[in-house]
């Protein structure tokens, strides 16, 4: 089962090593992780995407709560939330593909950032499925390069991941 | 008041009350060794290599109820104290290392004697710490006492730039401290208490299997008085010896890869098993899926959460300190005031006699060869049970756990997570320095003391007068009996050729040495030995080379798939 696994940590030197350290340690499975300071520089949220079984899983977070640097770990996936990946993609944009392209970043609420003569930077964000489907919807020999930033994810509603 | 960085540290440990540090000096911890001469609160013992200097640490720890201290330089003094650090580790032992680190500007340059010590160490410390300022250095090691002590302990190394103990800055030692991201569960969760005392009360077949837990968090005391008021059978993991006293009858001996019969039984056939400061790892129980095999509840107490439902799953966790958490188990059978039924743990303690009736220890007490058991045995009677015994691994480990019978925590040191050989004769330097004039015994044997052997000259220096009981069977013993009964009698790089005269060796390091041959001549060359309270003595018994630990449960095999002695 995929898990999104959100964490506290505290922004010192080395926290992310601690991290991906027990997850390579321990053999467990990352799919993404993203990371970046709160609205509380002392303090970082990561995001963790895993696969494995729920006993796997709950190691996982057992584990995760016994770095002395981490403030607290949920497992997001557990109930209703939300999540979002950010997505470049540099496309060839010549000729027919040119408009081909505009109109398949529309209809996938793209937004294009980068115009040049022969190629589109376009900028798309969604869930993975989303991201996933739209790579799969457009000519694979007109991409030039992809980068993702992986998953961020929230809770829906009143939960609150918070110190 | 103003101090340097180095006269920052030794202020921390006079503050921590710390009596010793095992270091080794070098380039990057000089202005620290300077400091260490010019006080005579902390003394230091310079041992002859980092690995046992983190043993010697480690085994100070372990019979006590403190934090042992290591101080090692920065580059090889580190990556040689790894091992110590990994082995404290798989243990849990408090201790805190302190390693010096090339200058904060040289840092990533692949300066002299510079090594990634955060990276390296990592893994295998509870946590670390590279203090970049020397106005973090106090609070940082206030830190690092406090989490090698609370909760599930553990070793925490604190890296020091050198640069960093020369600068100076204003020293407050802080009182207290406080972490946003680390606080330890204390007290059992009452709801979850409440369903242990329950499934307690209706056990049938109850029993109470206990760790290094027990002995970490000094409950042995507790733990003795709920096993007897409850009347279950309990047993020890070869890191929880000591924890329940081995001479009492309510005792079942050591459970797991070389536990005895009738306690390997029980575990597997009980209907009901409280698990206490145990991690059910894969020598305490086997293949998990056989385990499984049989139903039983489980209730597992543990101060770390991470250790619960790990490799077995239970009924009913129980997060806390394992003493307070007994202490209210007791507290609740006392005001339940029921009992388990009677006739049922009759009938269960007589299942268990009959197991027990098996003699799963015995041994040929006749033989013309002196057996390693026979040593162990007279060194119990020798020492009346009250020798802190430090092992290093291998058969004579073993021999060691089953036949000495530890009545008291904290008098079993051994390396039973990591399984590091060496670890023997530093640990007992740091016993007999926690215990001056106790009787401290190192059991070995031939392939592990020479792992460590520089520290006879560490001995001699201190005068530790450490009894070293020498197992001598010429070959890596338990590689053989597992080549023997595994790999058809091929003893691939098993047999150790060409030993040191190990008497003219201890004596070449200015202790004394015995060679004991017959075993009509190993009481005698025990008591001797004793006797001699200000030497260290080094016995060298030439033991049966063929002698095999029983019982055994061969690995990934079910915890009573045993295979048992031939004299059986």
């Amino acid at each position: 089962m995929r898990h999104v696994i959100s964490l506290l940590i505290e922004n010192e030197a080395g926290a992310l090593s601690r991290v991906s350290g027990l997850f390579s340690a321990r053999a467990y499975n990352i799919e993404s992780l993203t990371v970046a300071p709160t609205e509380d520089p002392s303090m970082s949220r990561m995001t963790i995407v895993s696969v494995g079984s729920d006993d796997i899983i709950e190691q996982i977070t057992k584990q995760l709560n016994k770095l002395i640097e981490v403030v607290k770990v949920v497992d997001i996936s557990e109930a209703a939330h939300i999540e979002r990946e950010l997505m470049l993609v540099k496309v060839r944009a010549t000729g027919k593909d040119r408009e081909e392209m505009k109109r398949m970043s529309d209809i996938f609420r793209g937004r294009i950032i980068d115009v040049t003569e022969s190629t589109y930077v376009i900028e798309l964000t969604g869930n993975t499925a989303k991201l996933d489907s739209f790579i799969e919807a457009i000519d694979p020999s007109l991409i030039l390069e992809t980068v993702r930033t992986g998953v961020c994810g929230i809770g829906r509603g009143d939960r609150v991941l918070k110190v | 008041m103003v101090l340097t960085g180095a006269e920052i540290v030794i202020r921390c440990l006079q503050e921590e009350k710390v009596e010793y540090v095992f270091g080794y000096p070098g380039g990057s911890v000089l202005f620290i060794y300077d400091e260490l001469f010019k006080q005579d609160k902390v003394r230091h013992i310079l041992v002859r290599h980092e690995q046992g200097a983190v043993h010697a640490a480690d085994g100070y720890a372990r019979s006590t109820e403190k934090v042992g201290v290591a101080l090692v330089t920065s580059g090889p003094g580190v990556t040689n104290a790894v091992t110590g650090i990994a082995t404290a580790y798989m243990d849990s032992i408090p201790m805190v290392i302190v390693s010096g680190q090339v200058p904060t500007a040289y840092i990533g340059q692949d300066a002299f004697q510079e090594v990634d010590t955060v990276g390296i160490t990592r893994p295998c410390v509870k946590h670390n710490f590279l203090v970049k300022d020397v106005r973090d250095l106090a609070a940082t090691i206030k830190k690092a006492f406090f989490l090698a002590r609370s909760g599930r302990p553990g070793p925490v190394l604190v890296d020091i730039p050198k640069d960093i103990s020369a600068s100076k800055c204003e020293y407050a030692y802080p009182k207290a401290i406080s972490m946003r991201s680390y606080n330890p569960v204390v007290k059992g969760h009452q709801g979850q208490i409440k369903k242990a005392v329950q499934l307690l009360l209706e056990a049938r077949r109850p029993m109470i299997y206990t760790g290094g837990g027990v002995v970490l968090s000094d409950a042995a005391d507790k733990l003795a008085k709920l096993v007897r008021q409850l009347g279950f059978p309990v047993t020890n993991t070869l890191m929880g010896l000591g924890g329940y006293p081995a001479t009492d009858k309510q005792f079942v001996g050591m459970l797991g890869m070389h536990g005895t019969y009738e306690a390997n039984m029980a575990m597997q056939h009980c209907d009901v098993l409280l698990a206490v400061g145990a991690r059910f790892d894969d020598r305490v129980i086997g293949n998990p899926e056989h385990f499984a095999e049989v139903p039983r509840k489980i209730i597992h107490i543990d101060i770390d959460p991470s250790s619960i439902s790990k490799r077995v799953k239970v009924d009913v966790p129980i997060v806390g300190h394992v003493p307070e958490v007994l202490d209210e188990i007791f507290r609740q059978v006392e005001s339940i005031g029921e009992r388990p039924e009677e006739k049922a743990l009759k009938a269960w303690w007589k299942q268990i006699d009959e197991w027990r009736g098996k003699d799963c220890l015995k041994y040929d007490r006749k033989s013309r060869i002196i057996k390693p058991q026979y040593v162990v045995e007279k060194l119990y009677e020798v020492t009346k049970g009250e020798a802190f015994v430090c092992s290093d691994v291998g058969q004579h480990q073993m021999w060691a756990a089953q036949y000495y019978k530890f009545d008291k925590p904290r008098r079993w040191m051994n390396s039973g997570g990591l399984g590091t050989m060496g670890f023997g004769l530093p640990a007992a330097m740091g016993v007999q320095l926690a215990h001056p004039g106790a009787p401290v015994a190192c059991v070995t044997g031939e392939g592990s003391i020479q792992m460590c052997i520089q520290e006879l000259s560490t001995c001699k220096q201190y005068r530790l007068p450490v009894k070293i009981v020498l197992l001598n069977n010429g070959y890596l013993g338990m590689v053989r009996q597992w080549q023997q009964l595994f790999h058809g009698n091929r003893y691939a790089e098993s047999y150790v050729d060409a030993l040191p005269d190990f008497v003219r060796l201890a004596e070449a390091y200015g202790h004394v040495g015995m060679k004991v041959e017959k075993p009509g001549d190993v009481e005698g060359a025990l008591k001797e030995a004793f006797k001699r309270k200000d030497d260290l003595v080094f016995m060298d018994f030439a033991i049966d080379p063929t002698e095999n630990v029983y019982p055994m449960v061969q690995g990934g095999k079910g915890l009573t798939e045993m295979i048992l002695s031939e004299e059986l």
